[in-house]
């Protein structure tokens, strides 16, 4: 396997890649044929629910389950006494790492619930109804204990602990101390101490982000059936079969090869769709009763009960010389884990400074525990917090100085070779041009007039990730190639993996038929997470395509009783070098398979090193309603390096999705909890996600900086894109009404606080 | 258990007879007990419009009908919209347009737009964007969604 930095092509004439094919499974998902985790129907299916704590923090004293097993509908009862005890051992996620003591108290509670919504128990019943009922005849005996829900009280040396034995490592040394606080880190460059005593202008700020939901439109479910061989098959929507497949048979005690995961179609993921919540409970379900079973989460249950992504309280300071130059850096950044340890305030801080040359850098970060579900990766997962601050914190700088802040940005930006405080020195990257794409974009060159109206500017740096992906690729007798593959497909992989097959074999993107398979019928491949699949996924089906074309290369030479070395291929069309009346297509050759050896098909297994950071830059314009403090977009633009866009309208949709998102995020998404620590917003009414109405056309210019570590440049495009909202928001809001917002997110309530301190709006 | 309830619908053009619980929804009736997965279940309350269904000419979110109130109504659902021919020209639109990407919300929003055009059939931006207010998507932003509609009321106009 070839993961050389040389790889990338330098081709700019292809004929598949950039173009705009029709996704392969976009009839099924336009005709409502499409099979997704709840539309998985059996014969004999039973239907499962969860009972969960109405308490965010309690003792388990009793389970009596008596009652409901004396109810007619209900086939089996289980609690975590049913799932075999862990060691303290890692289990890899693929985008994270779980710890499997902690999995599996979070699958079913052990003594203690840690959150509102946490499973305690799960039901098999004949029927959803029947299973409802069962629920409430379930007696559990709950101690009480204080919640503890906001992260700097949680890090009180006198705050209740969530888990009793939880010491705090700090620079990967276990410190012995008990407390909320499980890991602290440092990254360090020079000398920052130093670099803020001679700087000309130093702004600090303190901010604070609220917990946010991915807010996938649909739940959670699986759906198991537990063979009497022993196998166990479990249906389930999710980012990485394989991932399921691996903490099922960790979680059960069962070697990999007795777990067949089969993914159906995925409703969104943005990266809470990569635990295991449901698919352990229907296989043990499943194990006691015989038969298969299915549970999907309500919305309530998504919200209380499944990853949200942290919350966090972030300190920022930054200094700068009078002349513009950026020469320290220093963050304090505390995220919350929910309720068990979690790793989001380690990505963040490896984001935070990382769109900047500054020689002086210190950042600590802190992980926490808070009586709250336990969090998940969210699209590019602690970077959006960490931005809000550092983008903003750098808006202050610019205006002190009263430079340009794309201007500003530019002069300093990183580039190849700048080191990042967290270590590592970056290759080629793009975080100029998209400044300065952003500087002639018509958006940034148009005047905005008009009171209460500001416009604001923020960029957003996410290294994207490689990881292992599989592919086999078989060539059928009409010329089409069967493609199969692991990465289940949530925005239009299928065709952006398909696409990168068919340009080495010269064929058009609706020849190749891509397939999302499962566990036994592909090679290993990691979650569809990370802004991974189009690159690692992609460069598996490249691959495919080379082992391929070596192949029909050899059939050709067998064809026409030449050398392979007399044979060249090109686009798709096979020579003799010799003999220039000797060629053929791929089509033509493909029909005569069977004359030449029989069958073909091509493999390939990657685990690619040459990942491509990825940055964006944004423009924002809003408007403020005086009466209401509702934040209106006016216009939003998005400038983003993506290397190489395979499929353009894919790639602008990740941009678009992402800026929406970051958009929610900085408007109007929180999750609400009472002082005893209920969700008081389980529903998306009162989770607010943006409607079509709330946005506008979301403009998008895709930078091509190609990925040298990639055949044909590709970075990856998913995550970067909901990081600069929050931050280019508050800018602008700071723009329109001369405050700057320190806390997410800037619902009407905030906006109006705002204005009435400054003696502004309407009461 | 409850008596179930007798209830004779037209589903997609075609006389539907099912047995139902007064507490069952539609949407539980189509997707459970007439294999009509197409609408989806997103929120349960009304809130997301992934159940979106047109009843006697109406968008209603599925989820809060009960199956019960559809006796001698008219239902069309997302698997009634395409034809034998082909596609209805908003999912042409939808795929050219690349207006879907995870594909949950899609059938509510092909369904619900269509309700849109049967009655307007040449909507500004700014209604469509009110009219399909209620149906949530994730993934999109909205962009490519509107600019699909948009487009496929252009076609229908000059088809």
């Amino acid at each position: 396997m070839a993961t050389k930095t040389e790889d990338y092509l330098g081709k700019t004439d292809y004929k598949v890649v950039g173009t705009r094919p029709i996704r392969h499974d976009g009839t099924d998902k336009v005709t409502g044929r499409a099979i997704y985790g709840a539309d998985v129907r059996m014969s004999g299916l039973l239907y499962g629910k969860v009972l969960r704590s109405p308490h965010a923090h309690a003792r388990i004293k009793s389970i009596d389950v008596s009652k409901a097993e004396q109810h007619p509908g209900v086939k089996s009862i289980i609690t975590v006494a049913d799932l075999p005890l862990q060691e303290d051992r890692i289990a890899e996620l693929g985008e994270g790492a779980a710890n499997l003591t902690h999995l599996r108290a979070n699958v079913l509670a052990d003594d203690k619930v840690l959150y509102h919504g946490h499973a305690v128990a799960a039901v098999a019943a004949t029927s959803l109804n029947a299973a409802e009922e069962a629920l409430h005849l379930i007696d559990v005996d709950y101690e009480e204990l204080e919640p503890v829900l906001d992260v700097r009280k949680a890090m009180e040396s006198d705050a209740p602990l969530l888990i009793e034995n939880q010491t705090t490592s700090s620079m990967g040394e276990d410190t012995g101390t008990k407390s909320n606080v499980s890991t602290h880190f440092q990254h360090k460059l020079g000398d920052a101490e130093a670099a803020f005593a001679a700087a000309d202008i130093v702004v600090e700020r303190e901010f604070d982000t609220a917990t946010v939901h991915q807010g996938y439109i649909e739940t959670h479910n699986a759906t198991g059936h537990w063979s009497t061989d022993g196998t166990v098959t479990v249906w389930c929507s999710t980012q990485g079969s394989f991932t399921v497949r691996e903490q099922v048979a960790q979680l059960l005690d069962l070697s990999v090869s007795r777990v067949k995961v089969v993914p159906t179609e995925i409703g969104g993921g943005f990266g809470g769709k990569i635990r295991v919540y449901l698919e352990p409970l229907a296989a043990v379900l499943s194990k006691k009763t015989g038969r298969p079973v299915q549970l999907v989460m309500t919305r309530e249950e998504v919200l209380q009960a499944t990853g949200p992504t942290a919350g966090s309280y972030i300190r920022c300071k930054m200094g700068a010389k009078k002349d513009g130059k950026l020469v320290a850096a220093e963050a304090y950044l505390a995220y919350e884990s929910g309720g068990f340890p979690g790793a989001w305030a380690a990505p963040g801080s490896m984001c935070i400074f990382a769109p900047y040359d500054i020689e002086n850098v210190t950042i600590d970060g802190y992980e926490v525990l808070v009586n709250k579900p336990q969090t998940m990766a969210y699209r590019a997962p602690g970077a959006t917090n960490a931005a809000f601050a550092s983008e903003t914190v750098i808006d202050e700088i610019c205006e002190k100085l009263g430079t340009d802040p794309l201007e500003f940005r530019l002069a300093n930006s990183s580039k190849e070779g700048t080191r990042r405080a967290d270590g590592p020195v970056f290759p080629r990257i793009g975080h100029e041009e998209c400044l300065k794409a952003a500087l002639n974009h018509p958006h940034y060159k148009s005047k905005l007039e008009g009171p209460n109206r500001g416009r604001g500017v923020a960029s957003g740096f996410w290294f994207n990730v490689g990881l292992k992906s599989s592919a086999a690729a078989s060539v059928n007798t009409d010329g089409t190639v069967s493609l199969v593959e692991g990465s289940t497909d949530i925005g239009g992989t299928r065709t952006s993996i398909a696409m990168q097959l068919a340009e080495v074999l010269g064929i058009p993107a609706e020849d190749v038929k891509p397939s999302v398979v499962d566990t036994d019928s592909v090679g290993y491949t990691d979650v569809t997470g990370g802004s991974r699949t189009t690159f690692a996924t992609g460069w598996a089906a490249y691959e495919a395509a080379q082992d391929i074309q070596r192949q029909t290369i050899g059939r050709a030479a067998k064809l026409w009783e030449i050398s392979e070395e007399d044979v060249t291929c090109e686009e798709g069309v096979y020579r003799s070098k010799s003999d220039p009346s000797k060629s053929m297509s791929f089509k033509e050759l493909a029909g005569k398979l069977d004359d030449t050896g029989g069958p073909l098909v091509g493999r390939a297994a990657v685990d690619p090193a040459g990942v491509g950071g990825a940055f964006a830059t944004m423009i924002v314009d809003v408007e403020i309603d005086e009466e209401t403090g509702k934040i209106q977009i006016l216009r939003a633009t998005l400038c983003q390096d993506v290397g190489k866009a395979i499929h353009p309208s894919y790639v602008e949709g990740q941009m678009q999705g992402g800026v929406a998102q970051g958009i929610g995020w900085a408007i109007n998404e929180e999750y609400f909890y009472n002082a005893d620590g209920r969700l008081a917003n389980g529903s998306l009414l009162d989770y607010r996600m943006p409607t079509a109405l709330d946005l506008p056309l979301l403009e998008t210019e895709i930078v091509e900086v190609p990925n040298p570590g990639h055949p044909y440049g590709v970075r990856g495009v998913g995550e970067v894109p909901i990081i600069p909202p929050p931050a280019a928001v508050a800018n602008a809001v700071y723009q329109a009404i001369g405050t700057r917002m320190e806390v997410l997110p800037m619902s009407p309530a905030r906006i109006l606080e705002a204005l009435w301190a400054k003696g502004n709006g309407k009461s | 258990m409850a008596r179930k309830t007798h209830v004779t619908t037209t589903i997609n053009g075609e006389e539907t007879q099912f047995l139902c619980e007064p507490r069952n929804t539609l949407l539980e009736v189509l997707r459970d007990d007439l294999d009509l997965t197409g609408s989806k279940e997103g929120c349960g309350n009304g809130n997301c419009g992934a159940c979106s269904v047109i009843l006697n000419g109406r968008v209603v979110d599925s989820c809060l009908v009960l199956a019960v109130e559809t006796e001698g109504a008219d239902v069309q659902t997302i698997e009634g919209v395409a034809t034998p021919e082909g596609l209805h020209p908003l999912q042409q639109k939808f795929l050219e347009h690349a207006a879907l990407q995870c594909g949950i919300c899609t059938p509510g929003f092909i369904v619900a737009a269509k309700a849109l055009l049967d009655r307007e059939p040449n909507p500004s931006e700014e209604r469509i964007r009110l009219w399909l207010a209620g149906n949530l998507c994730r993934c999109t932003g909205y962009d490519k969604i509107i600019r699909a509609v948009m487009d496929a009321a252009e076609t229908m106009e000059t088809a």
